[in-house]
C-alpha cells in the first residue's frame, strides 16, 4: 500500500492526520457550507449585513417552506425527474443491445462503429446544437419533455455504449459459446445469458446517467423555456431572477436542486465509483 | 443459473413445422450471426446517426451560409471564416479556451495529491472520501453559484479571509484580467474531486509486491512515488487526462451563470461565444455561430484522435 500505512508511523504523526482530515474537509467544502448557512438564516441578516456572523434566528424552515410552496421550484423539479427517468430507462435499454452486439459478434465494421459511439460521446455540444434544435422545432417538440429526452437518449448512447460493451467482453465468453452449441436463439442467449450478468453495469450506468442528466444545463436552455418544461437546473436561474438579492432563498433553492443526485450518489456509492472509475484500473 | 432454463427444445426448430417454415427457419439459423448484431444495433445506431452523427454534417455545411434561424440560408462560402479572422471576440475566446484547458489540467495532480493524502485505513475514512468527493455530484450551475457568491465583493467569504490579512477587497468576476482564472478555480474544484476518485481507486488496484520489493530496495517517498507508483496509475491517469480535457473544451455552464461572458466579453470561450452569436437577444446568426463551433470542433477532433488511437492500442491485444 502506498503511501506508507499510517499504523506503522509514529503515535504523534498518527493524531495529527486524524485531526488534519477532518479540518481539509472542511476547508474543502467551504463554499459550500457557507451556502448551507446562508440558507436557514433570516432575511434581516443580510439587511443588517451579518453574513457571516451566527444566525440571528433559525429559518430553515421558512425558507425552505417558500422555496418549495411559494415558488416554481417544485414544478421544476418535477421536470427533471420527468426528463432523467425516461432517459436513463431509453439510454441504458438501447446501450444494452448496441453493448451486446459490439461485445461478442465479430463482423466487419465492429471497431468502426465503436469508435463512432466513442468519438460521438466527445464531441462539444455546440456542433449538435443548431441542427438539433432545429431538429427539434421541426418536429414540433421545442419546449417539451419529450424533446429533451429523445436528445438526450441518443447522445447518452454513446457513452453507454463504451461503458457496456467493455464491460460484456470482459465477461466470460465460454458461456455465450456454450448456449449457441446448445443451439440457443441469440436474443435469448441475450435476454438469458447476458443481460443478468450486465446488472451491476445496468446499476453504474443507471446512477451516472442519472447525475449526468439531472445536472445538464445547456441543452436545458437550448431545447426548452419556461416553466411548464425547464428542468431545475435552468428553472433555478429564473428562481433566482425572481428573487434577486434575497441570499436566504436562493441558497436554499441551490440546495434543493443539487439534492436529489447527492443522495442518489449516496445511496448507490459504490455502483455510481464503478461506473466513473471505468477504466482506471486494468 | 441461466443456461439451465435453456434446456435443448427452445431452439427455433421446436414443435411441428411446416416445411416453409422450417426452411425459412434454416435461412435465419445460417445467418444469425450476421442478423442478430445487425438488430441489437439498429435503434441505437439509428438513433445516434440521426441527432448526433448528422448534426455534425449539417454544422459543417451551415457554416458555409448566413441564417437568421427564420428565412432561406444564403451561401456565402468562406465568409463566415473569414469574419472570424477578424474577430476580436473569437480572438479572447480561443485564448481563453487555451487558460481553460491548461489550467484545468491541475486538476490532475491536485486529484492524486488529495488521492495520496486519503488513502490510509483509519475509522471514517470511507465517509471522508465520499464528502472529498462531493462536489462532483453537484450541477455546474449550483457550483457556479455558490462560487459568484463566494467570490462576491460586498460579502464573499474570499474577500472575508483577504481581509484577515489585509489584502483585498478583490472583485474577481468584476476584473477582466482575474475573471477567467477565477471561473476555472471553480471548475477545478468539482474536476480535481473527479480525479480524486479515479486515482483512488487505481491506488487500491496498485500491487503491494512491488511496493514492498521497492520498500526493501530502500525506495520511498517521492522517488517510490515517481518510479513505482505512477508508472502502475497509467490507466487512471489517461482517464484522468481524457474527462479533463474534455470537460476544459466543454465549459459552458460556469461562464454562463457567473458571468455571462463578462465583463466586456472577457471570460468568453468559444463553447459559450458560439451559444451567444447563434441564439442571442441581438438576433440569430446561425451560420457563423456554427463556423465558431467548427473551429471548436476541429480542436477537439484532435485530442479525440488520440484517445482513439489510444484505445485502439490497447483493444488490439483483445478478443
Amino acid at each position: 500500500m502506498f503511501p506508507k500505512p499510517i499504523q506503522n508511523s509514529s503515535r504523534a504523526w498518527q493524531t495529527t492526520y486524524q485531526a488534519l482530515v477532518p479540518a481539509a474537509l472542511v476547508m474543502w467544502l467551504l463554499p459550500l457550507i457557507a451556502v448551507a448557512i446562508f440558507s436557514i438564516k433570516p432575511e434581516a441578516d443580510f439587511t443588517t449585513g451579518n453574513y457571516w456572523g451566527v444566525p440571528s434566528s433559525f429559518e430553515g424552515f421558512s425558507n425552505y417552506g417558500r422555496v418549495f410552496f411559494g415558488s416554481d421550484m417544485p414544478r421544476y423539479l418535477l421536470n427533471s425527474v420527468l426528463i432523467t427517468v425516461p432517459t436513463v430507462i431509453g439510454a441504458v435499454a438501447l446501450s444494452c443491445m448496441t453493448g451486446f452486439a459490439l461485445g461478442v459478434y465479430k463482423f466487419r465494421g465492429n471497431l468502426l462503429l465503436f469508435f463512432m459511439f466513442v468519438a460521438g460521446n466527445f464531441v462539444p455540444f455546440q456542433i449538435l446544437m443548431v441542427p438539433v434544435r432545429d431538429l427539434t422545432l421541426d418536429m414540433g417538440l421545442y419546449n417539451t419533455k419529450t424533446g429533451l429526452v429523445l436528445f438526450h437518449i441518443a447522445f447518452q448512447t454513446g457513452f453507454c455504449t463504451l461503458f457496456m460493451r467493455n464491460f460484456i467482453r470482459a465477461l466470460p465468453f465460454e458461456l455465450i459459446e456454450a448456449a449457441r452449441v446448445e443451439g440457443v436463439a441469440e436474443w435469448r442467449i441475450f435476454w438469458f445469458v447476458v443481460l443478468p450478468l450486465m446488472k451491476p453495469a445496468i446499476a453504474a450506468l443507471s446512477v451516472l446517467i442519472f447525475t449526468f442528466i439531472w445536472n445538464d444545463y445547456f441543452w436545458a436552455v437550448v431545447l426548452t423555456q419556461g416553466a411548464e418544461s425547464q428542468p431545475v437546473t435552468a428553472g433555478i436561474t429564473s428562481f433566482n431572477a425572481q428573487y434577486r438579492a434575497a441570499y436566504h432563498l436562493m441558497s436554499a433553492g441551490s440546495i434543493v436542486a443539487a439534492l436529489p443526485p447527492v443522495a442518489m450518489f449516496f445511496l448507490m456509492q459504490r455502483h455510481f465509483i464503478a461506473g466513473l472509475t471505468l477504466g482506471a484500473v486494468k | 443459473m441461466a443456461e439451465m432454463k435453456l434446456a435443448p427444445g427452445n431452439g427455433p426448430e421446436t414443435g411441428s413445422a411446416t416445411a416453409l417454415r422450417s426452411s425459412q427457419d434454416s435461412w435465419l439459423r445460417r445467418n444469425r450471426q450476421t442478423l442478430a448484431p445487425l438488430l441489437f444495433l439498429a435503434p441505437g445506431v439509428i438513433f445516434f446517426l440521426f441527432y448526433v452523427i448528422f448534426p455534425i454534417l449539417q454544422s459543417f455545411n451551415l457554416s458555409f451560409y448566413r441564417w437568421d434561424g427564420l428565412g432561406d440560408p444564403q451561401f456565402i462560402g468562406m465568409e463566415n471564416y473569414r469574419e472570424l479572422m477578424d474577430d476580436r471576440a473569437f480572438e479572447v475566446s480561443l485564448w481563453n479556451n487555451l487558460k481553460w484547458l491548461l489550467l484545468y489540467l491541475l486538476a490532475i495532480p491536485a486529484g492524486l495529491f488529495i488521492a495520496l493524502f486519503l488513502n490510509q485505513t483509519v475509522t471514517g475514512i470511507r465517509l471522508y472520501k465520499s464528502l472529498f468527493f462531493f462536489p462532483f455530484v453537484i450541477s455546474q450551475v449550483v457550483v457556479g453559484l455558490v462560487f459568484s457568491w463566494f467570490y462576491d465583493p460586498t460579502f464573499g467569504l474570499l474577500n472575508q479571509v483577504l481581509g484577515w490579512v489585509g489584502l483585498g477587497p478583490l472583485n474577481v468576476l468584476g476584473d477582466p484580467t482575474l475573471v477567467t482564472y477565477g471561473i476555472i478555480a471553480a471548475g477545478l474544484w468539482p474536476q480535481t474531486a473527479y480525479c480524486m476518485i479515479l486515482y483512488l481507486t487505481g491506488l487500491n488496484a496498485v500491487d503491494p509486491e512491488q511496493v514492498e520489493a521497492a520498500r526493501l530496495d530502500g525506495a520511498k517517498g517521492a522517488k517510490m512515488l515517481w518510479y513505482v507508483i505512477i508508472p502502475q496509475l497509467r490507466p487512471a491517469t489517461f482517464v484522468a487526462f481524457v474527462v479533463t480535457i474534455i470537460g476544459a473544451l466543454r465549459s459552458f455552464d460556469l461562464i454562463s451563470i457567473m458571468t455571462n461572458g463578462g465583463p466586456f466579453g472577457s471570460s468568453r470561450v468559444l463553447s459559450f461565444y458560439m451559444f451567444e452569436k447563434a441564439l442571442s437577444e441581438y438576433g440569430f446568426r446561425m451560420g457563423y455561430g456554427a463556423a465558431i463551433a467548427v473551429v471548436l470542433f476541429l480542436i477537439m477532433l484532435c485530442f479525440i484522435a488520440y484517445f482513439l488511437w489510444s484505445m485502439y492500442q490497447d483493444d488490439k491485444g483483445g478478443r
